[in-house]
């Protein structure tokens, strides 16, 4: 798996696209400092990029990168090395290779910026860590579905489909079954919900970090309390790997019984 | 050698083999023919175990293939579309499937030279052209000396001189005595490489035995016509 991990990593940290996104980061980066001029309100804005770009990108590069090395993949597939080895090892080479993209793009201009005197140093470290994991679920899950569906715009659509109900669709149903049910106790529904959706875990986790929590009004002062604590932490950081654990099964399983 | 008993596979409702069975002794140079579409390339991916059979067994040295992969250390593979990581240099490349590979010796050096390809080692192999990734692909296949051989239309998109070249290596691997099995739907090609012809319609045997053997069952002087005649008298 480690020599597959290593190959794909080669060739896609020389990929152009490895580094457009690694550029745009890095401008991201330096213009948010240069207009908020502290790291802490920075923090804050880069996390709504983060929730919502980082998943669209690890899905698209998981099913472009899945449907590109296609044949590529018949190729190791005839080699003397087990289906999982080729699976697992070009998936993390793409997700290690995005997620060192994003921390090194906000990570060098934050360093720039005196990320080591700042008090916001865990913050942003969570943002960073969050933002790896996020990719990590949604790589996983791109190529899953990119094993799944043997016609290339087929897959695409689909896996633009579930990041696009994570990010959006599954906020507006979550919304509208809160004002549908707001006669009955919710507290404990829209904790439920929240872990069910990677993306809004760890928007909360982020925000509730950087303790404005308050602005989550009544339902934050739940979430303040469940995610707050050091056992709500350990929770939702348990949830999110669950989130790439079980896709990654997911495509070992389906990887072993599939046809080339 | 290779011994496939009662192999059934089927996509959905598409039924492509329909109980094959077919024994290949060592040191055989076998054609697979048959009309596009007949089930050629699934039967020697079913050989590989990229393709899963629904059912039936394929054994090789009496060990039955079944969710194994270390036998695939005895094969070597050249498959139908050569498609490599663009990125990669072709010398990355051949490095890269020898780690993977992991076998001691190798002879990349002497088919680099026999198909000319010194001047593309630097290369990223998104900038060559088709027939050049082929010779890659033949490289990449012949490189490992393994006992048994599977060619996926090894011919396709290559020069006359590469083709001769193909031919010439071919003719010494049967001497080393490997097991070669071949598709292609160059008959020229065929006949002169080929000791035994398989010949597959609709996912059955319909012939299976010597070049000789069919032009005189098919009364055919010339092989090309003997071919034409199996296929339109093959629901006989």
């Amino acid at each position: 798996m480690f020599k597959i991990l290593k190959y794909s990593f080669y060739d896609l940290v020389r990929s152009r696209w490895s580094y457009v996104y690694l550029l745009f980061y890095l401008l991201l980066g330096f213009a948010l400092l240069f207009l908020n001029e502290n790291i802490s309100k920075a923090v804050i804005t880069l996390m709504n990029v983060i929730t919502i770009l980082v998943p669209l990108i690890g899905t698209i590069f998981g099913v472009m990168y899945f449907y590109n090395s296609k044949e590529f993949t018949e190729l190791l597939l005839a080699l003397p090395i087990p289906r999982r080895s080729i699976f697992l090892g070009q998936y993390f080479g793409v997700a290690i290779s995005l997620s060192l993209s994003l921390i090194l793009g906000l990570g060098i201009p934050f360093l720039f910026y005196g990320l080591f005197q700042s008090d916001s140093i865990v913050d942003f470290l969570l943002l960073l860590i969050t933002g790896s994991m996020l990719t990590f679920i949604f790589t996983a899950i791109a190529f899953y579905i990119g094993l799944s569906n043997e016609n290339k715009i087929k897959g695409f659509g689909y896996a633009i489909l579930f990041w696009l109900f994570m990010a959006v669709i599954y906020d507006g149903i979550f919304l509208i079954s809160l004002i549908v049910f707001e006669e009955y106790p919710l507290d404990n529904l829209s904790l439920f919900a929240t872990l069910f959706n990677p993306i809004d875990l760890s928007r909360v986790l982020i925000l509730l970090k950087l303790d404005i929590a308050a602005l989550l009004g009544y339902t934050g002062a739940v979430f303040q309390k469940f995610f707050g604590n050091f056992s709500g932490l350990i929770v939702s950081f348990f949830t999110l790997f669950l989130w790439i654990i079980i896709p990654l099964f997911l495509v070992k399983r389906k990887a072993s019984k599939k046809d080339f | 050698m290779i011994s496939i008993e009662n192999l059934h596979k089927n996509f959905g409702i598409n039924q492509v083999l329909n109980g094959i069975d077919l024994s290949i002794t060592k040191g055989q140079t076998v054609a697979i023919l048959g009309p596009n579409g007949s089930g050629k390339t699934t039967l020697i991916k079913s050989i590989l175990g990229m393709v899963k059979p629904s059912s039936g067994d394929i054994s090789l040295a009496g060990m039955s293939v079944k969710n194994k992969w270390d036998y695939r250390e005895n094969i070597d593979y050249l498959p139908q579309i050569a498609n490599f990581p663009g990125n990669l240099k072709v010398i990355e490349l051949i490095h890269m499937i020898k780690d993977i590979r992991g076998k001691g010796i190798t002879q990349e050096d002497r088919f680099i030279e026999m198909f000319g390809l010194q001047p593309f080692l630097n290369k990223k192999l998104s900038h060559l052209s088709g027939g050049t990734k082929q010779k890659v692909n033949l490289v990449l296949t012949f490189m490992f000396d393994s006992d048994m051989i599977i060619l996926d239309e090894p011919t396709s998109g290559l020069d006359p001189v590469s083709l001769i070249a193909l031919k010439n290596l071919i003719a010494s691997e049967k001497q080393k005595g490997k097991t070669i099995l071949i598709t292609s739907h160059i008959m020229s090609f065929v006949e002169e490489v080929c000791d035994k012809l398989v010949f597959i319609l609709d996912g059955k045997i319909y012939f299976n035995d010597t070049i000789k053997v069919l032009k005189v069952t098919t009364k055919e002087e010339n092989f090309e016509k003997a071919i034409a005649h199996l296929l339109t008298h093959a629901h006989v």
